[in-house]
């Protein structure tokens, strides 16, 4: 098996790291971006031993939307696929008293990541094929209490997939919008997560990796995911504003 | 951050509420150390309380990079947290194998080396330490230190087999052993008694593996019978012109899950038959060869993932010991016995010759190994309390990777290098530094 090469955005996130290796298993190439690149040598010589991929780490900051283009410029070449695994939970409670840090969460959710996407899939379109992977969250589907701030980007985040799929449909582009749910990840350590409805990163990966070959458009991680979201969603307002869930 | 977290080993008892964290930095393990005595836990494959320490227990399975390769020599360099399994993925289609491997692949390499794994090729290549370069151990102190065969060769020889009471392990480097192919060629011979399979062992000492399998239903002039399986690799020569497009591919692998606890009643009874069956028939059939995979002839519990469900709510218990050479005969007869007329079968029974080792503190030595697996009910534990004194007695010792209940007394009985070890530990803050709840049990 081989294939172009894949672009991870968020590269030194488990979901991202896990997306790389399942990628590279598959044969594609790797480029890895975050901040502060070079910290990354480890999980490139990594991928490199195992599946004999190049591997190549780019500097990259999803906040600094100004050098996105020169970004996608400085690639050694424009990938097939990208994947973007860029995003912050915060904090809930600090976000509601302070608003820089319910800024941060919602740049780092929405503003970033479309900033990036929307340069990738010019590109793409202009080259007539790609795919764009973004992974969102169930989390946006409906405001809660506990994390609104968080849904509420991410809300922005699936809107925008969706609108660009529609947007980039018959060009050649793909959109893939991935809404994981529950993950076993730095992002949600030492939180009490129920086992059913979490995934681990490598359940993720693979989902993503089956998506992109399937041409999916939203995919659920964990199929239980869907119909709890629907049961969600069509709770009546009036019923769902005195929840706690 | 840490989480309170319902945990055992991989027979399931003993269950411990232990503290667990997931460090992905050696900074992360000194802030760690500086709390408290820890244990550092790979896949959870101990059978059982050698990984558990309620206090502090260190998931490393987030230190899974390997590091480098080097494709003349392959020796690999890689975290702690490595999966044997990742090793095998990533290798075996380049011609490489683990040069030893216990029974599955869903270990981790620091666990390999704190129990000094061994596998079917013992009597031909040693444990799994035989094939280790160096380790990087982190101390007491947060200091981490490499130590090989060179350098800090005490720290080195302790740690090999050490079960993570000499510090954390943190990476190693190990040579991989060439292999033409991922196919095995396995020979089955039935034996009629004890005294027939060790004569069919010592008869085996050239083949690479061997281990044999017991039928511990049979008593009397059938104590003792077996199926003795030995294994080469394959040729590339010996495959199927289909197999040898593609040596090291895998044909139809199917996977069965065990998604319950098996209630207690359901054991033994029918493995025990399908035993009997297969004796008989291969019995009938006279010894030949066949080609296995490499999953199926290694690995082949791993394609059910939770079998460890099969033994019940209660959980399993392994009892593993070694008899030294000149004793086993003997030993193995007074074992076996006992356990025929505790009419407590074990669902699996494997009966090993081990070669020559002399080491620190690790299980192997030459002679025999007997491991059996039980349900954990009163009554085996009370059988088991038999089964230790039987080898002590015959100048056996313990695999602590199996054990998860045994008394301090016994094992200090069996193990004459006790009080060197303990020497070490008592060195640097050892003692203090790392721990689990077998460590402390045993007295460690």
């Amino acid at each position: 098996m081989s294939g172009g090469p894949v672009l991870i955005l968020g590269g030194r996130s488990d979901i991202g790291l896990a997306a790389a290796r399942r990628f590279a298993a598959a044969g594609h190439p790797i480029q890895l971006a975050a901040r502060n690149a070079e910290s990354l040598q480890a999980a490139r010589t990594d991928i490199e031993i195992r599946y004999g991929v190049p591997v190549t780490l780019h500097e990259f900051d999803a906040l600094d939307t100004g050098s996105h283009a020169r970004f996608v410029d400085s690639l050694n070449i424009l990938p097939n696929i990208a994947v973007c695994a860029v995003g912050v939970l915060g904090d809930q409670k600090e976000g509601e008293r302070e608003c820089t840090s319910a800024i941060l969460v919602m740049r780092s959710n929405y503003e970033g990541p479309v900033a990036i996407l929307s340069e990738l899939a010019n590109r793409f379109e202009t080259r007539g094929s790609g795919t764009l992977v973004g992974i969102s969250s169930v989390a946006g589907e409906r405001g809660r209490a506990s994390n609104y701030i968080y849904g509420s980007a991410k809300a922005g985040f699936s809107a925008f997939l969706s609108g660009l799929r529609n947007r980039l449909s018959g060009s050649g582009v793909h959109v893939v919008t991935v809404l994981p749910g529950f993950v076993a990840t730095r992002m949600t350590e030492g939180m009490d997560l129920p086992p059913r409805l979490t995934a681990q990163p490598e359940d993720v990966a693979a989902a993503i990796l089956r998506a992109v070959e399937k041409q999916k458009n939203v995919v659920y991680v964990r199929p239980v995911w869907r119909l709890v979201m629907a049961v969600i969603r069509n709770i009546p307002e009036p019923i769902f504003r005195r929840m706690r869930i | 951050m840490p989480r309170m977290t319902m945990l055992s080993g991989w027979g399931r008892f003993p269950k411990l509420h232990c503290k667990v964290s997931r460090p992905r930095t050696e900074a992360d393990l000194r802030n760690l150390l500086a709390e408290g005595s820890l244990i550092a836990r790979g896949n959870g494959r101990a059978y059982g309380d050698s990984a558990l320490n309620t206090r502090a227990t260190a998931d490393m399975r987030q230190f899974n990079h390997m590091l480098a390769f080097d494709a003349e020599t392959g020796q690999l360099t890689a975290e702690a947290g490595v999966m044997l399994g990742d090793v095998i993925a990533a290798f075996l289609p380049r011609g490489w194998f683990p040069p030893v491997t216990p029974g599955t692949q869903f270990v981790t390499l620091g666990g390999m080396i704190a129990a000094d794994v061994h596998g079917k090729n013992h009597h031909r290549h040693g444990s799994f330490g035989n094939f280790v370069d160096w380790i990087d151990v982190m101390q007491a102190d947060g200091e981490i230190l490499r130590c090989s065969p060179d350098d800090n060769r005490d720290l080195f020889e302790w740690t090999i087999g050490g079960m993570g009471l000499t510090g954390i392990i943190l990476r190693a480097a190990f040579r991989l052993s060439r292999v033409e192919t991922g196919w095995v060629k396995q020979t089955v011979i039935p034996t009629a008694d004890l005294e027939s399979t060790m004569t069919a062992f010592e008869a085996a000492q050239d083949a690479t593996y061997s281990v044999a399998w017991i039928d511990c239903l049979s008593s009397g002039t059938r104590l003792g019978r077996s199926l003795l399986l030995l294994g080469e690799h394959a040729s590339r020569g010996e495959l199927s012109a289909a197999a040898q497009a593609n040596p090291f591919a895998i044909l139809n692998r199917r996977k069965l899950a065990i998604a319950f606890d098996m209630p207690s009643i359901l054991h033994a009874v029918p493995l025990a038959r399908a035993f009997n069956a297969l004796h008989h028939w291969r019995g009938a059939a006279g010894t030949r060869s066949r080609l296995v995979d490499w999953y199926r002839y290694f690995y082949p519990l791993d394609a059910i993932p939770g079998w460890n469900r099969l033994y019940g709510r209660e959980g399993l218990i392994q009892f593993q010991c070694v008899l030294p050479l000149d004793r086993s005969r003997q030993g193995l007869h007074v074992l076996l016995g006992a356990i025929a007329a505790s009419r407590q079968a074990p669902l699996l029974a494997v009966l090993k010759r081990m070669g020559r080792q002399d080491s620190r503190f690790s299980f192997p030595m030459e002679g025999y190994t007997l491991a059996l697996d039980f349900p954990a009910t009163p009554a085996v534990l009370e059988l088991l309390k038999r089964l230790d004194r039987i080898a002590i007695e015959h100048g056996g010792r313990f695999y602590l990777a199996k054990d998860s209940r045994m008394a301090a007394a016994t094992f200090r009985a069996s193990e004459p290098r006790l009080p060197e070890f303990l020497a070490m530990r008592a060195e640097k803050g050892r003692a203090q530094a790392f721990a689990s709840a077998q460590s402390e049990r045993l007295g460690l």
